[in-house]
């Protein structure tokens, strides 16, 4: 250990701060899966005895966690969807198409992405009322679709921007449409970046908060993040269930780390510089 | 210009035969090949039109009336500023978003700083490019985790009763440095700003990462050659090569603090007393619990304006850097 700390000083401090960002996880891990008798007695920092599974059962089941989860993929996906589509309608008018006043139209999407959801939240519940959509998924995924697409436009015109001219001009002279150049050239050239930008628009969907807390009261509809924000803000939950509640919440966010990890780290840099 | 947009609509001309879609217009053929373009933004612009633009102006226009969201709002000019101005809980709120801005923006840019140039040009030259990826990912999972999670993994760690963290200090013997970490009000912003930089740290690491592979490695050979150290490397170069990425990282980092939400609801709720209050829960509560619509819209209307500055500010300062980078080019 000696010898090792000091041949490897650096790589040592680095890994101790990487465990420090884990152990959380861990922690979690660990006491989810144990009895809250065996709790009481050893406290969390103990490892488990055995594999207590009951208490991720109960949770599950209390809260109808399955449908909380089909919920939040079901928003999360369609508001992926949707919004990389309105992003490509966007960009390809901005960025291929040039339309006059671009600058203009772009900064307002910037401006739009930066916009606090603060000064949205209150006419957007009270007109969602009005028009009958209060407490449907449908109205949180047409919020997002919106202001995701805000982002994806702004990436995608600068991306689309420098998208090699004589490609398009071939396509016209062979006598394809606009429409055709979109889906048939532009659309499949860019396939990275749109991927990259449908990851980012399904993780984020699925990590807000304020809007659907705000739009989506009743059960059914809840999403996983809104449902367990919601039993903590009761302080209702024990030991046994808010480890239950914090692994179930972390488990489809480390599947989706794991799956998109190359798509996500890759696109912040995109995303960040341009 | 004018000769290829003409070009292009002589095409466009030719090309409607075989594509269905084309909606140019017979009228005004110079400018039919940019107009119809415009056709493509027309679901976007409607779309934000009543997602976005609409609802802005309507919570800019509540901020001037008092409202209790039914019934006619009631026209009252400026007074709801006012009051703002004489509101204690208001300026609470601000003051803890500059707290938010340290432990968003500033600590995690500068740790970050310096640990993604460790992994660079430390860890990947002696130890390989796979340790380099396992360690970025353990600093990144926190940001794919929803905030809400966070909240409740967190609120048990730091619980006073038969949490972990007391727990440890008890294990290691130093019990009497047991806390009620988020329940104590001189403690609970510091506890909240401690769990701000562990959610916050991999976004600056994951992009000064991306920047630095873009830094010619010759300017490190030649450094080292001249026998500067690490830290005179890491100042002279790494810094002012990857400053674009600092200045971004800032920006959005100090943005989404001033944002800064579902950490604090599921937290603290802005307790105990107001301890840990931020302008969006602030608002929040205003508009949900007390009903009182025209002065929670006039608490947006005052982090928006401050946002959006920040945000021009940022733009601004970003294109004149790229400006000026262009201009040592040419």
């Amino acid at each position: 250990m000696t010898t090792a700390l000091r041949r490897y000083p650096v790589l040592i401090a680095l890994v101790i701060a990487a465990l420090f960002m884990v152990v959380p996880f861990l922690i979690v891990a660990v006491n989810a899966v144990k009895s809250p008798t065996e709790y009481a007695q050893n406290g969390p920092l103990s490892l488990p005895d055995g594999l207590y599974l009951d208490g991720l059962k109960d949770f599950w089941e209390r809260v109808d966690y399955g449908q909380k989860l089909f919920n939040s993929l079901l928003i999360s996906g369609s508001v992926a969807a949707l919004a990389v589509v309105l992003s490509i309608l966007n960009a390809y008018a901005i960025g291929i198409g040039r339309v006059r006043g671009r600058t203009w139209v772009l900064a307002f999407f910037v401006l739009a992405n930066m916009l606090p959801q603060e000064a949205l939240v209150y006419p957007v519940y009270y007109l969602s009322k009005e028009v009958g959509l209060y407490d449907t998924r449908l109205s949180v995924i047409i919020v997002f679709t919106v202001i995701q697409a805000a982002f994806g436009t702004y990436l995608l015109a600068s991306v689309l921007g420098q998208f090699p001219r004589e490609i398009i001009e071939a396509a016209r002279i062979d006598g394809a449409s606009r429409w055709q150049v979109l889906w048939r050239i532009v659309v499949p050239v860019s396939r990275p970046t749109l991927g990259v930008l449908l990851v980012f628009f399904f993780i984020w969907t699925w990590n807000e908060f304020l809007l659907p807390l705000v739009m989506l009261i009743s059960n059914d509809n809840q999403t996983v993040s809104v449902a367990l924000g919601v039993l903590q803000g009761q302080r209702l939950m024990d030991a046994t269930m808010t480890n239950a509640a914090a692994l179930l919440g972390v488990l489809p966010a480390l599947v989706f780390f794991l799956v998109f990890q190359r798509t996500l780290t890759r696109g912040i840099a995109v995303g960040a510089v341009k | 210009m004018t000769v290829t947009a003409e070009r292009g609509g002589g095409r466009s001309r030719g090309a409607r035969a075989v594509g269905k879609h084309d909606h140019s217009g017979p009228r005004r053929p110079r400018n039919r090949p940019r107009d119809s373009y415009a056709l493509f933004l027309l679901p976007g612009v409607l779309a934000f039109l009543a997602v976005i633009v609409v609802p802005f102006l309507m919570n800019t226009g509540a901020s001037f009336t008092e409202w209790q969201g039914v019934g006619t709002p009631e026209w009252s000019g400026l007074a709801n500023y006012r009051e703002l101005m004489d509101d204690a809980d208001f300026w609470a709120s601000f003051r803890h978003s500059l707290f938010m801005v340290v432990a968003m923006a500033l600590v995690p840019t500068a740790v970050g700083l310096v640990l993604a140039a460790a992994l660079f040009d430390y860890i990947d030259k002696h130890h390989g490019s796979k340790a380099v990826a396992v360690l970025r990912a353990c600093f990144y999972l926190p940001q794919v985790l929803p905030i809400a999670v966070a909240g409740i993994v967190w609120s048990w760690i730091l619980a006073p009763e038969n949490g972990s963290l007391n727990e440890l200090l008890d294990a290691v013997g130093l019990g009497s440095w047991q806390q009620d970490w988020l329940g104590d009000p001189d403690l609970a912003l510091w506890s909240v700003m401690g769990v701000m930089v562990w959610v916050q740290l991999g976004f600056p690491l994951v992009v000064f990462m991306a920047g630095l592979g873009r830094v010619d490695p010759q300017l490190y050979e030649a450094a080292e050659l001249d026998g500067a150290g690490w830290w005179r490397r890491f100042w002279h170069i790494t810094l002012p090569q990857i400053r674009p990425e600092i200045y971004v990282v800032l920006l959005w980092c100090t943005i989404a603090a001033l944002k800064v939400f579902g950490a604090v609801y599921v937290l603290t709720k802005g307790g105990p007393g107001g301890a840990t209050n931020v302008p969006s829960y602030f608002s929040f509560t205003t508009f949900f619990e007390k009903t009182q619509v025209g002065y929670g819209a006039a608490i947006s209307t005052v982090l928006t304006i401050i946002i959006l500055a920040l945000a021009l500010i940022g733009l601004k300062l970003q294109t004149r850097a790229e400006d000026a980078e262009e201009g040592l080019r040419t």
